[in-house]
């Protein structure tokens, strides 16, 4: 069983991929890699024999599973494949890698604690007095004599969970809503359109409200919290999610391998489990890695109008950033160090969303 | 063409009712009310009860919602609970502050944008390209609120160059004519006004439009690029037309109707995100006053200047179509 049969040099990139074995062209001649698995032929017929059946055995795994992955992932081998090519998605993936790994080990490597005022006695704000980049403290002291690299690598991880967080909410309650909006208008006859026109409309009344006051007045519902930053955040993404996924279900719903399923009696739910929604999945996705480099930029505007997590003693960089504003003409670069981060990690998300959307774009696919 | 801008309006009408409705539950449910923040925090619970039938809040919501939708027929938005004065008056007001700012800020990124976006795709991989595509996602990934302030800093504080806050200098006294200041000096002839008020609107309009001069960028490049490789463009080119008028007529007007939705949709965003410029810059605009009407409760004052924005930005989504079909004949929406 275990022969993987396309481990030839000129596809390496299946090695990464191992439950699609084979390209098409390679499947035809299944032999010839198991001529060096087998290298002592002394046995003979035996081993021929045994070897014939070990190849059946083999061909039919491959085809059972190669039937697996062209329903919904055809799509995605191949995108993967020439993501891997792009300039612009490995800068990004080695940006988010980067942060996210901080973000897990930040807290262990940090030098010293990053709510603790241990210079507090050598930084004077109000007279603008400022301990810069030392030995000691390689970025420096903020206004309450705190370790700034310390800060920067433990607020890596809120600045983080804000983004994923609030993106995941967005995500799924906007998938959601605009699954089943799709899915009605696709399959749903008269009934389903009339499902479709309520939900769209009740999604218009979102996008109509202006994204920041949506925000705000949620977090003045909920209170100052991170968590509040978090909901806000996401609440404003629900609307994008919910139009991009309607949107590509319907242009899905059109398409004839819908209709020779429906053709064939297949039942609706399957039609829209099985086709439409993991055909129409792909800008939803692209748009949810754009949409964590927006969340992690809102989180910090939030931050800078005071709705941010009240505790400014934690560490997250759009807290860092709002707070360092007061100091702007003393210690610029206070505010500078968050802001680089917010916007290096911003533009990783970006550049990974949009190799992505280049990747899955059917009219750029060779 | 008519008919279907008669349908479309009425089709507003529904959402818009039903957004009024929903924000009425949604704002009356915030917690604390008007009276905590105008009584102060040593007033007694009489006096609360006492200001609450003042104002008709002791009512039930459907009807404070009645009054709303009556007072709303007859276009009165009510009496700011705050300020006291008539909500259409505050909106008057500083309104039109905000909208100078965002078509200042758009009027800069179409300017800037779109040519950048139509050269980078020509030289596709110069320097030009390399820089407008770069550019383009730096602007989209800084916060708006940093560049503001790094604006700010630089040019007006450091430098001097720009005044750093507010709409006008202090020694201008301009006279009142829209509310848009620019067009106030040029209509009453006062030009140092006019320029004054061009001054001021320099930096804030600056850090507003990076965002939709990044997208308007890329958008027109994108554009631009897949039009070049239409069949069209290179039968034009080779019938021998003009450079001029295949590049006009065949590549610019069709690569400009993706872009024309996005700077729709962008206007309308920009009139309502402005909070973030106009707070670094102390503009005195909506975003600003629309933030202390939420602390403050002012109910009239949210219900008014939230459903006004909403308005806009649906009628500036009907355009968009509308210019849609205009553009391009092939879409004339049904």
């Amino acid at each position: 069983m275990g022969s993987p049969v396309s481990n030839t040099p000129n596809h390496p990139d299946d090695r990464d991929a191992p439950e699609t074995p084979g390209t098409p062209e390679l499947s035809g001649t299944p032999a010839v890699p198991h001529q060096a698995e087998a290298p002592a032929p002394v046995e003979g017929e035996r081993t021929r024999r045994a070897s014939r059946k070990v190849d059946r055995i083999d061909r039919l795994a491959e085809l059972t599973a190669r039937r697996e992955t062209t329903t919904g992932a055809g799509l995605w081998v191949e995108a993967f494949r020439r993501l891997r090519t792009s300039k612009m998605a490995i800068i990004g993936a080695c940006i988010i890698a980067v942060f996210v790994v901080l973000a897990i080990i930040g807290p262990w490597i940090a030098p010293y604690s990053p709510t603790a005022q241990s210079w507090r006695g050598e930084v004077f704000p109000n007279r603008g007095l400022f301990v810069g980049p030392r030995g000691e403290n390689w970025l420096g002291l903020d206004h309450l004599g705190r370790d700034v690299f310390s800060r920067m690598l433990v607020g890596a991880r809120q600045t983080l969970m804000v983004g994923v967080v609030a993106t995941l909410i967005g995500f799924t309650v906007g998938a959601l809503i605009g699954g089943v909006s799709g899915a009605a208008l696709v399959l749903g006859g008269r009934a389903g359109q009339r499902i479709d026109a309520v939900i769209m409309r009740f999604i218009d009344m979102m996008l109509a409200l202006p994204s920041l006051l949506l925000a705000v007045s949620i977090a003045a519902v909920m209170g100052q919290s991170l968590t509040t930053v978090m909901i806000a955040v996401g609440v404003v993404q629900i609307p994008i999610f919910a139009r991009l996924l309607r949107g590509a279900m319907l242009a899905q719903g059109g398409s004839d391998y819908v209709l020779a399923a429906r053709a064939l009696g297949v039942r609706r739910r399957r039609i829209v489990m099985a086709h439409v929604v993991p055909n129409s999945l792909s800008p939803v996705i692209v748009q949810a890695t754009l949409a964590l480099a927006t969340a992690i930029i809102e989180a910090a505007a939030l931050s800078f109008l005071g709705l941010g997590n009240p505790d400014a003693a934690q560490p997250e960089w759009g807290v860092m950033l709002a707070q360092a504003q007061r100091f702007f003409d003393q210690a610029p670069m206070l505010a500078v160090y968050p802001a680089v981060g917010i916007i290096i990690t911003a533009l990783g998300f970006t550049l990974l969303g949009e190799a992505m959307r280049e990747a899955l774009d059917p009219k750029l696919r060779s | 063409m008519l008919r279907l801008i008669v349908r479309r309006l009425l089709q507003l009408i529904p959402t818009l009712v039903g957004l009024s409705v929903l924000l009425f539950i949604w704002l009356h449910r915030l917690p604390g009310g008007p009276t905590a923040a105008l009584l102060g925090e040593r007033a007694t619970e009489a006096d609360r009860r006492q200001a609450e039938a003042l104002l008709g809040l002791d009512q039930p919501l459907w009807v404070q919602y009645g009054r709303f939708l009556r007072r709303l027929v007859e276009l009165d938005l009510g009496t700011s609970i705050r300020t006291g004065r008539p909500v259409w008056e505050e909106f008057t007001m500083r309104f039109p502050a905000t909208v100078e700012l965002a078509l200042a800020a758009m009027f800069l990124a179409i300017l800037i944008g779109v040519p950048l976006g139509y050269f980078a795709a020509r030289r596709r991989g110069g320097w030009l390209d390399i820089g407008a595509v770069t550019g383009s996602l730096i602007g989209i990934c800084i916060p708006v609120f940093f560049l503001a302030f790094l604006l700010k800093e630089v040019f007006a504080v450091v430098l001097g160059w720009f005044p750093s806050v507010g709409r006008q200098s202090t020694g201008i006294n301009a006279t009142d004519v829209t509310g848009f200041h620019v067009l106030d000096g040029l209509l009453t002839g006062e030009w140092d006004a006019s320029a004054d008020a061009l001054w001021h609107l320099v930096l804030p309009a600056m850090a507003l439009s990076s965002i939709p001069l990044a997208i308007i960028t890329r958008m027109t490049r994108a554009s631009v690029l897949e039009v070049l490789q239409e069949d069209y463009v290179r039968t034009a080119e080779s019938k021998g037309l003009h450079q001029r008028v295949v590049r006009l007529r065949h590549v610019m007007r069709n690569a400009l109707l993706p872009v024309v939705t996005a700077i729709g949709l962008l206007t309308g965003g920009l009139l309502s995100g402005a909070v973030l410029t106009e707070t670094v810059f102390s503009w005195g605009g909506i975003g600003s006053f629309i933030r202390d009407a939420i602390d403050g409760r002012d109910y009239p004052v949210l219900m008014g200047f939230i459903l006004f924005i909403a308005l806009i930005y649906v009628l500036i989504n009907l355009l968009v179509d509308l210019a849609y079909s205009v553009i391009d004949p092939r879409v004339r929406v049904h």
